[in-house]
């Protein structure tokens, strides 16, 4: 008889196939999710290869990567230049092997990771892989999910198996009621400040904690998100009656008595009194301020009321170089209070903050005001059923009327992709990446919540979001 | 694949933490049908001003590092997206090892079905590799053993390092592994068998019953 477990070990040992030897299984890979950057090429190295994919009715395929977000957009638009050939193999791909095909009109259309839970194809317990590092988002709903390489996806196609070396257990510990001004996001880079941008590397993270526990789906997903950002491969949250609540009546969800015993079989998972834990870390949420990233990692973050830290405080070689590097980069200087810092763009998108919910936080800000002078501001919904859900709420017509753009549904502009509209500017982005070059050629990003974006946009600089919220 | 057992090499020191994979090769360069020609977009964000001329102040721009074969780096090396372009391009550029203390764990993957090996050893290592290879201009060759998993300072001390034995073998052999993985296929549809009938909604999406 085993000892208590986590819901991490549950769900593993569900999966095993056959144990490799050292640390390593061959695994049950449930849903394999592609879209038109890896997917494509996953699909072309299968066909390369001569081999057929494996379970077709378990790969989901969906166009968001490099598709235009501009209203009206063609089925095959795209600013990158051979963004259209790769739509268009993407989805002669799809159709050809009969994969589940989400097309660009689709009223299901979305980012991958947004779509995913939206769909219920992301399901508790269930292994579910995609050529996107931002895949665990989805253990948001209790999914044991991970971003894989392209030929690691060629593999998932050929076998729906894949060779996976076992991680480690943590524990993160969000406790207490998060104070005014703080979202997930805000907690989540909290962690990414305290721990390190490495702090997660071989580890699988369950997060959990009062906070957690209270925290609706949408704001799980925002943290999960991030587990990447931190060099954790793995993030989730055990299933909970949020969690089955959330998910019942989804598309892809089971129905009726295979539901029911889903349900059971769902409250099973969750880590058992006293399962043990490699790691653990707690992060007090009543302490925090809203959070803003002032450098090229989000390991670099500091709350709204901080400064810029003097390379010289570092204690190590290694350390002062990055600041150093990263305050260079960002156009910064030591010391520098990061509130009322100029910006330029102000970006509300991506699979971490551009559901319903981040929406409406944003649009609360915005409401009745309008963004600065000379200040860029962009909404794009995470999903197009996020922008419907939103365009019935009257949303849209806050952000327009407040100055922003509203477009349709992609991953846009969080990665450049050859349109270098964000080139040489400031950006305060409701992204997950600051790296150099993320968002263009010398941009400058911010990372923060939808929440300090809307309120720094209205202020055209870098704000704190608490003087402008009840 | 294409295996690697050994090699000596010029290496190139770039002791930088977290160098993510959005620097190794920038997304612009992901926009493609093909998988050739990604060597052009290694470190491009550095490699290259912003008039498409060469940076000859980047190292891999100097002679003799660029023929490096080895790069050597600080914590955290790949971290970020899980864009398998960034270690091809790594490889078309002519690299064959990657010496950091820690790696993101999906480049890392990714690594070894490339021709790449990622190789951790502790930072203290990669100071005395770097340090040893600048103090002789760069000329002193780095030797990567993958089979006896040893490093190889251009003086000669020798760091030993671990890496998973699937994948080492993987590489060493040059191994199809969907080859190796659908010999198991008596042992998947066992799994399978069992594993449906306690899971089914996990094998049909949407199961009504």
């Amino acid at each position: 008889m085993t000892g208590p477990r986590t819901f991490f070990e549950k769900v593993w040992s569900d999966h095993v196939i056959a144990d490799l030897g050292d640390n390593t299984a061959l695994l049950q890979i449930d849903r394999l999710f592609l879209h038109e950057m890896s997917g494509s090429v996953a699909m072309r190295q299968l066909a390369e290869s001569g081999r057929e994919p494996a379970m077709r009715e378990l790969v989901f395929t969906v166009i968001d990567h490099v598709i235009d977000t501009a209203p009206g957009r063609g089925l095959d638009q795209s600013r990158s230049k051979a963004g259209p050939e790769m739509i268009r193999a993407a989805r002669a791909g799809s159709r050809r092997y009969g994969f589940n095909f989400v097309d660009v009109d689709d009223p299901r259309q979305g980012i991958v990771h947004v779509i995913s839970p939206e769909l219920g194809v992301a399901l508790p317990g269930l292994t579910l892989v995609c050529g996107d590092s931002h895949t665990c988002t989805v253990g948001g709903v209790g999914a044991l999910a991970w971003g894989i390489g392209s030929t690691e996806g060629e593999h998932v196609l050929a076998t729906q198996t894949l060779p996976q070396v076992r991680p480690k257990a943590m524990r993160v510990n969000f406790e207490g009621k998060p104070a005014k001004g703080v979202y997930p996001k805000d907690m989540v880079l909290a962690l990414i400040g305290k721990i390190g941008a490495n702090g997660g590397i071989g580890y699988a993270v369950e997060f959990a904690g009062s906070a957690i526990r209270e925290m609706p789906v949408e704001g799980r997903l925002t943290i999960c998100n991030m587990a990447i950002e931190f060099s954790a491969k793995y993030g989730f949250v055990a299933p909970d009656e949020i969690t089955i609540d959330y998910l019942k009546g989804r598309e892809y969800a089971p129905k009726g008595a295979a539901w029911e015993a889903a349900v059971r079989y769902w409250r099973s998972l969750p880590s058992d009194p006293g399962a043990r834990f490699e790691h653990e870390v707690t992060v007090d949420c009543g302490g925090l301020s809203p959070q803003v990233t002032w450098g090229t990692s989000p390991q670099q973050v500091v709350g709204i009321d901080g400064r810029v830290p003097d390379p010289a405080s570092a204690d190590d070689p290694g350390t002062r170089t990055l600041i150093e590097r990263a305050a260079e980069y960002a156009k910064l200087k030591p010391g520098q209070p990061i509130q009322g810092v100029k910006i330029d763009v102000a970006y509300i998108g991506s699979c971490t903050n551009a559901r319903l919910s981040d929406l409406r936080v944003a649009a609360n800000v915005l409401k009745g005001k309008r963004i600065a002078g000379g200040v860029q501001g962009i909404c794009v919904p995470g999903s197009t059923a996020v922008k419907r859900a939103a365009e019935a709420e009257g949303l849209d017509r806050v952000f327009r009327d407040a100055g922003f753009e509203w477009h349709e549904s992609g991953c846009a502009m969080c990665g450049h992709m050859g349109n270098d509209r964000l080139a040489d500017l400031r950006v305060i982005s409701t992204t997950n990446r600051n790296f150099e070059g993320r968002q263009g050629p010398a941009t400058r990003t911010h990372l923060a919540s939808p929440a300090t974006v809307a309120a720094s946009a209205l202020r055209g600089q870098i704000a704190d979001v608490r003087g402008l919220i009840g | 694949m294409e295996k690697l057992t050994k090699i000596s090499a010029i290496a190139a020191p770039m002791l930088r933490i977290n160098i993510d994979t959005d620097q190794i090769i920038p997304a612009r360069f992901l926009v493609r049908v093909t998988n050739d020609g990604l060597g052009e977009g290694l470190f491009a964000g550095q490699r290259y001003g912003r008039d498409g001329k060469p940076n000859p102040d980047f190292i891999l721009n100097r002679a003799p590092y660029d023929r490096a074969e080895i790069l050597l780096a600080d914590r955290n090396f790949g971290c970020g997206s899980s864009r398998e372009a960034a270690p091809m391009a790594l490889r078309q550029r002519g690299f064959r090892a990657v010496i950091a203390p820690s790696f993101g764990g999906i480049f890392f993957n990714n690594c070894f079905r490339n021709g790449v090996v990622p190789v951790e050893l502790p930072i203290e290592a990669v100071r005395q590799i770097a340090a040893e290879v600048e103090a002789t201009q760069g000329q002193g060759k780095v030797g990567v053993d993958l089979e006896g998993e040893a490093v190889t300072t251009p003086s000669g001390a020798v760091f030993k390092f671990r890496s998973p034995p699937l994948l080492r073998e993987m590489l060493l052999a040059g191994a199809d592994e969907v080859d190796l993985t659908l010999r198991r296929g008596e042992q998947i549809g066992d799994f399978r068998g069992k594993d449906s009938a306690k899971r089914p909604w996990a094998y049909r999406p949407g199961l009504a019953n």
